[in-house]
């Protein structure tokens, strides 16, 4: 009976990938954009945060603890780093894990597109809004508080960009350990608050204890925060921190492959 | 009927979870242009059947042709020529009527007209209504139009009517029928009897795992062990000697003075012609035919 074999089987089965990928990236910006609590707290919030915190006169002042710098340029690093917290491990694991539990993705698998096309898509975008929140706060930096822009700028933007895959990277890990949408945002809260307290939010790391600045170096966001105080400060950020992301991100991705479930 | 070709076949097909057999053995073939229907109840296996024909699920033992292609080995292929309607799917919330239904279409190579099918299932007057905000009815008719929206070959369809008012139920049928009549073969999931006697040109009955029938839906009725059942109060009291030996009776009840007896056509003659010989009338005359209920639960009981 596989005389049955039909014409069509054998004609290209997809539309074109790229386009049919493209019509997936569109809807997912356009849902994106319909997130309004995720796109104040991924692109608003960390800015605001930043100017409250400068329009407090002793934080603009020099000070001989901070090597002449003010407190408000120890900032504008943490708010970079914030938005990519929110980004990365607020806003995109509930989404994700959302995806699987409704059963979106085991729909979309019964397509000629693989789901993984939503999963890239929702991370490309939350990367994207991380990288348009930190150039937010470093503008706002800049023009209100005089704060100066990377004097590294190569360096700066690499920091950068390894601080946003291992944020990436960890959000995807949390979708793949939690089991429901209710479950990650419980994680995350967690893993969030830990993240945020190693970026400095609370106290810059420049000013924790010598102990605790060692430990915090070797988590991705201690690192991150002091390759990109570097960089801003002129110099290249050095092997150590570049390593000790790009190594973060590395096994975190590797572990978020392995243990992501599809249903 | 013309045996067509066999453009889905499932051959010994075998899958546990947990060790505990959920498919047990499956096999039938669905011909090019028929609707075939998977009858059971619930837990019997219907819906990991039909996953395993939509490459879901890789079985564990047995084969799985899908217009001669391998549903997980060929994966990219099969999904070009299938289309699924799955049970408890649902979609990103706040994607409106319109954009799935355009998303959806962007897919494929050759897709159908959105909009004609968004029309012919009443969806045009939602475009633009989020996922979220849709009745379960019209939740329902959407993931039937993503379902045909890549204009299929085959369609898959697990429980269509669940969740819909009569007559939605009723227009989803003539809609299934109309998309037969255009070709396209239709695997039909459920467990609404009125759904495959109305629909399926054949079926399989499910339980536990094992297709313990296969059959056009008047054939399953007419195997089933009593198709006729006749019962009338007797304007005098019957006795069992009077009654005799009935042709093709199976059983004979007494409800107080009411008789039921179950059997054949000629049984039910016998008992009118009983009647007019001893001048009694029979009271709330009442002769039934089978219907695929009785045959359903003859099968499955059997199969205990």
């Amino acid at each position: 009976m596989t005389t049955a074999n039909p014409a069509p089987a054998t004609a290209p089965a997809t539309a074109s990938a790229a386009s049919a990928h493209r019509a997936v990236l569109r809807s997912e910006i356009r849902l994106f954009l319909r997130e309004p609590g995720s796109l104040f707290w991924i692109m608003v919030f960390p800015t605001v945060l930043l100017t409250i915190l400068g329009l407090i006169p002793s934080f603009r002042e020099h000070t001989d603890e901070l090597a002449g710098r003010r407190v408000i340029d120890l900032y504008v690093p943490v708010a970079v780093l914030l938005g990519m917290i929110m980004a990365g491990l607020q806003a995109m694991p509930p989404v994700l894990t959302g995806y699987r539990e409704r059963g979106i993705l085991r729909r979309m698998s019964t397509t000629p597109v693989r789901p993984s096309a939503l999963l890239t898509a929702q991370i490309a975008l939350h990367g994207v809004a991380a990288l348009g929140s930190a150039a937010l706060a470093m503008a706002v930096g800049r023009i209100g508080f005089g704060v100066a822009l990377p004097g590294q700028p190569l360096g700066y933007a690499l920091a950068l960009l390894l601080a946003v895959a291992s944020v990436l990277a960890l959000g995807s890990l949390l979708c793949a350990l939690a089991r429901t949408a209710k479950a990650s945002a419980a994680i995350s809260s967690v893993v969030y608050l830990l993240m945020m307290f190693t970026a400095g939010v609370w106290i810059p790391v420049q000013s924790m204890p010598d102990t605790l600045r060692t430990i915090v170096r070797f988590t991705p966001f201690g690192a991150a925060s002091e390759a990109l105080d570097r960089a801003a400060s002129g110099g290249w950020p050095g092997f150590a921190q570049l390593g000790v992301m790009a190594l973060w991100t590395a096994l975190v991705t590797f572990l978020a492959a392995r243990l992501f479930r599809w249903e | 009927m013309l045996v067509g070709m066999a453009i889905i076949e499932v051959d010994g097909v075998r899958k546990s979870y947990a060790g505990r057999p959920v498919v047990d053995g499956v096999s039938f073939a669905v011909d090019e242009g028929e609707i075939f229907g998977i009858l059971g109840p619930n837990g019997a296996g219907k819906t990991t059947t039909v996953e395993c024909v939509e490459g879901l699920r890789i079985p564990d033992a047995g084969r799985v042709r899908v217009a001669g292609l391998d549903p997980v080995a060929d994966h990219d292929r099969v999904t070009g020529l299938l289309g699924a309607q799955l049970q408890e799917s649902e979609l990103q919330p706040k994607l409106t009527v319109a954009e799935a239904l355009e998303l959806y279409s962007a897919f494929y190579p050759d897709p159908a007209d959105w909009r004609e099918l968004a029309e012919r299932l009443g969806l045009h007057t939602v475009y633009g209504t989020r996922f979220a905000k849709l009745s379960g009815g019209q939740k329902q008719r959407l993931s039937i139009a993503l379902a045909l929206v890549g204009g299929p070959r085959v369609v898959v369809l697990d429980e269509l009517t669940t969740g819909l008012d009569p007559r939605a139920r009723r227009d989803t049928w003539k809609l299934i029928e109309d998309v037969r009549d255009s070709g396209v073969t239709v695997l039909l999931v459920t467990h609404f009897m009125e759904e495959a006697r109305q629909l399926c040109d054949r079926i399989a009955v499910i339980d536990k795992g094992k297709v313990v029938a296969l059959d056009t839906p008047s054939g399953l009725i007419g195997s089933s062990g009593s198709s006729t059942v006749i019962s009338f109060t007797p304007s005098r009291p019957l006795t069992d000697t009077e009654l005799g030996q009935l042709p093709g009776a199976a059983s004979l009840e007494r409800e107080g003075d009411r008789i039921v007896i179950s059997g054949t056509d000629e049984t039910v003659n016998a008992v009118i012609s009983l009647l007019a010989r001893h001048r009694i009338t029979a009271h709330r005359l009442r002769v039934s035919e089978a219907t695929l209920d009785d045959a359903f639960l003859d099968l499955t009981e059997q199969a205990v």
